[in-house]
């Protein structure tokens, strides 16, 4: 288990990873194979658990800080532990219920909850960890105040059948939680079909796209749109240094679609002609701002300035629970100036043997961009479109408070 | 004696032999030793490879790239302190990689490359292609491209041994020196099949002039030659290299011996090709100078991922901040300090009020005072520098103690655990270690148990000046332990002999004096100069420079106008100064034969401006009436007459002159327009101006309009003078 672990830490330091999707992808295999192997005690088995994942995550995360990815997927596979436990113990408690068999005012709710399906079960658990979400206040379920308290009236019980429930228990901690992580790994390999399949609603006929680099979210769109039979022509920015938006090109055309290359400093020229622009992230931040691949904030700027429309998509794995500080310098990664100029050529700029030993030529490549949440117009994730002002909630969604941050020690599950 | 070191310790010997068959595994020599002493004194005491660059060891450098390169077995041969490189292999977790194992070759009695190789040889370790490089390179470049080139060319031709990595500089002399340190560098290329022709690494020595074998061009339908390559020092080999070692037992340096070998002689037919990168980084850590650069290079990213925020192998996390701030965490560092754009600072580190740290690296442990500059520094771990000390361009060892007030100056290095005393200035480019400087000849045997590079150094000029230190004669230090560093300083100032001060610059961490500078261009300038002469030279390959692009642009006259406006105060303000600060007409002609040069300019343009100079000097001196101005004329022209010659080879240049002098008197000094018959005739007396320029000039401005020939018409009778005295002279 450490080898593997090492192994994808080296890579991960190494910056032999690229691409949220696939760290994202590489880090939740990891941390299930670590579930696996993870030896758990006779009691407070979630507590073992997250413990562990957090000793990993914490040294995962430290590994490339600038990797957001990383923490997400920590963090999403911290929650699902805690979920999992949480509605095993309410299970539990619900089998206690009956065969205790009480006379209290709450016998009918109890008894209610047991005609309930798995997944309300669940979803009341989670109630316990954090208070109601906008979903299960329009859904309606019944909230119960019961569960909280059979909880905590569940020590004294759990006496009684001791020997018996142990040991299933434990394994089927292992074993939903291994199952919800591959739910994620699977979450993850398709978010982008989840995401294509909302672009019929979003591309209209005859529209123009504008987009910026290369992201295979945003192909995915474009070509889901087409399939649909919507005509429609897509601009796309180069995406320089790295010129990926070359690739995009060649990808839509070879898919069929009307597309035109123009460069990153033709935005401001061709958005008014533009409808929407639709582009991927690297990662959206908790207040809804956007760390994207340079250039991106000249041209949500653009489209500001014009009323464009201005789509981010993000797969529900790029939602970093983190509120940005300083984003530009503090989560971006400055690559090498090589791929902006080619080194033989500017030696000699690069002089530093001579006067006062600093050259005069410096050449910047930072990776990414900052886009601030009042830039953004609408975010389309797998889960449908959301405003920047709402990713907080979609956040809460996904991520147990007590896991914003990994480093700190574990509070202790009831 | 010679100890092998298990790397890879889970695997059999059977799981060998089978992996073997499978395919064999990609490996690499690093030679973890340099065979020179140009790092001394600081390698009597820790091996090269293991000095901190950017606060990582160089070795980490070679090995992070070749395990990211794809290498799978490596082989680190070390000589010098192979001990303390075996520690540090040990602590550190390279043994015991997946997929990338190390091992150590240890010998005590290989003085050169070529030992180690022929050592490494009788091991049969290496059983197909390996890599060989020695641990002080730093590169970021993929090795796939040039390997499958190197593997094709083996398949199609069994004698090419050896495929070297080459990458493009600028053929600047001044960037060449300033960058790297290194000699001009002449390759012979084949253009189409890359093979390498002819390799000359010393083109200093060449003074301008490089001798090619006529077989060259008969035998190649094309060749190139190169001077703006550099080498990396990255060779893709085959195992025949080493037995080439072996068989020829005095190959001791890998391009002296061993490449120039393999080129002249063509009996056994082995061929060298070449690889040329671009985008990617390589470089090799040669002496000071090339530390300097190398480490700014890192910091500016260009080695990416081999950078300090990137934990490429162990080195602790670091943060970069705005303007190329790298900063470690726990650091202690005072509010007033200030830190400058491209400073390091490692972990642990404690900065006191207004520090100034600007353009340095400096490393963990380290506890800094109030009020110290620090510029363009590589201060290593763990040294204490008290209140109000100043350095500048040095490299400080590690547990070295600055004494407050104690002071550095540029290209100064501090060897480990050195104290400099209170107050203390240490002269620019001394070394100071607590190691007595070995005294010449009968030194080499003590220092071989403490450096075995030492004495191996193949020929003077190999190693450069450092070796000038160990060759030439120098004062013995007295053998008691008197210090010489200040009160309570502990340490020994190594001496430098004359000849070597004088080569000192060039190899130190200090930039280049701005009169050596003058000095590169001038003498790079006269050979350039040669080859247009003798007009049958090759030409240097590589694109035109920009230079000669303006050259060519003739019809965008307005740009050579201002350029000559330019040159014109140029020159004005170099003579003033050779003027003030007494500086001798030999240097005023360098000057402004640099000048003339960087502005393409040609002589007459030359003579023109320096004449107006003078001119203008005469001019500026106190005068009350035509007549003593007249008079300074006289005396000025007398006193810069040499330096006014030296520029009138020929009719040409006189002619210019008199316009020059001409459009003056109707221009900018009106003063001197009553004064021209009069000057001119003192010109003519003096001999800077001949009579036969005089007359041209007459000549020519015979058909000018009326206002232009006010001057010819007020010396008409001077020039009927001089007519008539040539005529004279015919007749006789």
């Amino acid at each position: 288990m450490n080898a593997l672990v090492n192994e994808f830490i080296i890579k991960l330091k190494k910056r032999k990873i690229e691409g949220s999707k696939t760290t994202a992808k590489l880090t939740a295999e990891v941390l299930r194979s670590c579930i696996s192997q993870q030896r758990l005690p006779q009691t407070n088995q979630a507590v073992a658990l997250i413990d562990a994942i957090r000793g990993i995550g914490e040294k995962l995360i430290a590994a490339n800080p600038v990797e957001l990815a990383v923490g997400n997927i920590v963090r999403r596979v911290l929650n699902i532990i805690r979920e999992e436990d949480a509605s095993l113990t309410a299970a539990a408690v619900g089998g206690l219920g009956i065969s205790a068999g009480s006379d209290d005012e709450d016998d009918v709710k109890q008894d209610d909850h047991q005609g309930l399906s798995a997944a309300a079960l669940a979803a009341a658990a989670r109630n316990t960890l954090r208070p109601p979400s906008l979903q299960t206040l329009l859904e309606d379920i019944p909230q119960s105040t019961a569960v909280p308290r059979t909880s905590s009236s569940g020590g004294d019980s759990e006496g009684k059948s001791k020997s018996a429930d142990k040991n299933s228990t434990s394994k089927k901690l292992k074993h939903n939680v291994i199952e919800a992580v591959n739910e994620l790994i699977q979450d993850i390999a398709t978010c982008h079909e989840q995401i294509a399949e909302q672009a019929v609603e979003h591309i209209h006929h005859n529209e123009v796209i504008l987009t910026l680099g290369n992201s295979r979210t945003v192909m995915e769109f474009l070509c889901a749109a087409k399939e649909k039979k919507r005509s429609f022509r897509v601009f796309v920015a180069e995406g320089a240094p790295r010129y990926q938006g070359h690739a995009l090109a060649k990808e839509l055309v070879a898919r069929g679609l009307q597309t035109t290359v123009i460069t990153d400093s033709a935005v401001f020229a061709i958005i008014s002609r533009v409808n929407m622009v639709v582009v991927g992230a690297h990662t959206v931040m908790a207040n809804g701002g956007v760390i994207a691949p340079v250039g991106m904030n000249m041209v949500a700027l653009a489209a500001q300035r014009h009323a464009v429309p201005f789509v981010v998509l993000a797969g529900t794995h790029k939602l970093c629970p983190l509120y940005p500080h300083n984003p530009e310098v503090l989560l971006n990664e400055l690559k090498s100036p090589a791929e902006l100029l080619d080194f033989g050529e500017f030696s000699d700029c690069l002089d530093f043997g001579s006067s006062s030993g600093s050259p005069l030529l410096h050449v910047v490549n930072p990776a990414f961009d900052y886009v601030p949440p009042n830039l953004v117009s609408l975010f389309i994730t797998d889960t449908g479109g959301h405003n920047a002002s709402f990713m907080y909630r979609l956040i809460a969604d996904y991520y147990s408070a007590d896991d914003i941050v990994v480093k700190q020690k574990s509070i202790p599950l009831k | 004696m010679v100890g092998k070191k298990g790397g890879s310790k889970g695997m059999g010997a059977a799981e060998d032999a089978e992996e073997e068959l499978a395919r064999t595994p990609l490996q690499a020599i690093i030679l973890a030793d340099s065979f020179t002493t140009k790092f001394r004194p600081i390698t009597l005491e820790r091996p090269k490879v293991l000095l901190p660059l950017v606060n990582a060891p160089m070795i980490d450098y070679t090995l992070a790239w070749l395990e990211s390169a794809g290498v799978e077995e490596v082989f680190v041969f070390c000589c010098a302190h192979s001990k303390q490189v075996i520690d540090y292999l040990d602590k550190s977790n390279w043994f015991g990689q997946p997929n990338f194992s190390v091992t150590t070759i240890e010998s005590h009695n290989a003085i050169s490359a070529g030992d180690a190789l022929r050592l490494i040889y009788e091991q049969h370790v290496i059983r197909g292609d390996f890599i060989l490089v020695s641990g002080d390179t730093v590169s970021n470049m993929s090795l796939s491209q040039a390997l499958k080139e190197h593997k094709e060319r083996r398949r199609k031709d069994s004698n090419a041994v050896m495929t070297m990595v080459i990458k493009q500089s600028k053929a600047s002399p001044v960037t060449r020196q300033s960058r790297l340190g290194t000699e001009e560098l002449f390759m012979v290329i084949d253009p189409e099949t890359k093979q390498l022709l002819y390799y000359e690494d010393r083109g200093d020595n060449l003074k301008g002039y490089l001798s090619l074998d006529k077989a060259l061009l008969t035998d190649n339908t094309s060749i190139s030659l190169q001077n703006d390559k550099q080498d990396c020092y990255i060779d893709i080999c085959s195992p025949e290299v080493l037995s080439l070692f072996t068989d020829n037992f005095d190959y001791q340096h890998l391009r002296r011996d061993f490449v120039k070998g393999l080129l002249v002689d063509d009996i056994m037919g082995y061929k060298i090709y070449t690889h040329e990168i671009h985008s990617s980084y390589a470089a090799r850590i040669d002496n000071y100078r090339s530390y300097h650069t190398i480490s700014k290079d890192i910091i500016q990213r260009w080695t990416y991922p081999l950078v300090p925020d990137v934990q490429f192998f162990g080195n602790s996390a670091t943060k970069l901040e705005r303007q190329g701030m790298y900063r470690a965490p726990e650091i202690k560092q005072s509010r007033s300090s200030k830190i400058g754009p491209f400073t390091v600072i490692g972990s642990g580190t404690s900065i006191g009020n207004n520090t100034e740290i600007s353009n340095s690296v400096v490393g963990e442990g380290c506890s800094i005072g109030s009020n110290v500059t620090i510029e363009g520094c590589y201060i290593w771990h763990n040294v204490t520098i008290e209140d109000g000390c100043k350095l500048k361009h040095s490299i400080v060892c590690d547990g070295v103690t600055m004494k407050s007030g104690a002071a550095l100056e540029p290209g100064v290095v501090l060897s480990f655990k050195v104290v400099i005393g209170r107050n203390f200035l240490v002269p620019a480019y001394s070394k100071v270690s607590l190691h007595q400087q070995p005294i010449r000849q009968d030194s080499d045997e003590e220092l071989e148990y403490a450096d075995n590079s030492s004495g191996i150094t193949e020929s003077p000029s190999v190693s450069g000046t450092l070796d000038l230190l160990n060759e030439e004669e120098r004062t013995e230090l007295p053998d008691s332990q008197e210090y010489e560093v200040g009160d309570g300083g502990v340490g020994f100032i190594w001496l430098v002999s004359e000849a070597g001060q004088e080569e000192e610059w060039r190899h130190s961490v200090a930039p280049i004096p701005v009169d050596k500078l003058v000095a590169i261009m001038q003498i790079s300038n006269d050979e350039a100069d040669l080859p247009n002469e003798d007009g049958a030279f090759l030409p240097p390959s590589g694109e035109l420079g920009p230079d000669s692009i303006t050259n060519d642009s003739n019809e965008d006259a307005e740009d050579i106008r201002d350029d000559s406006v330019i040159f014109e105060r140029e020159v004005e303000a170099t003579f003033q100064r050779a003027v003030e600060e007494d500086v001798t007409d030999d240097h005023v002609i360098l000057e402004v034969n640099s000048l003339r040069l960087s502005y393409n300019m040609a002589s007459a343009d030359c003579a023109g401006a320096l004449f107006y100079s003078v001119m203008k000097l005469a001019l500026d001196a106190p005068h009350d009436s035509p007549n003593e101005l007249y008079k300074n004329v006289v005396s000025t022209v007398r006193k810069w007459k040499k330096l006014l010659k030296y520029y009138l080879p020929s009719i040409d240049e006189e002619i210019e002159v008199i316009l020059k002098f001409e459009e003056m008197c109707l221009e900018s000094a009106r003063e001197y327009s009553p004064l021209f018959v009069q000057i001119l005739h003192h010109l003519y007396d003096q001999d800077i101006i001949q009579e036969e320029a005089i007359l041209d000039w007459a000549s020519e401005k015979e058909g000018a309009e009326e206002s232009d020939k006010v001057f010819v018409k007020q010396s008409e009778k001077f020039i009927q003078w001089l007519k008539e005295a040539s005529e004279e002279e015919d007749e006789d």
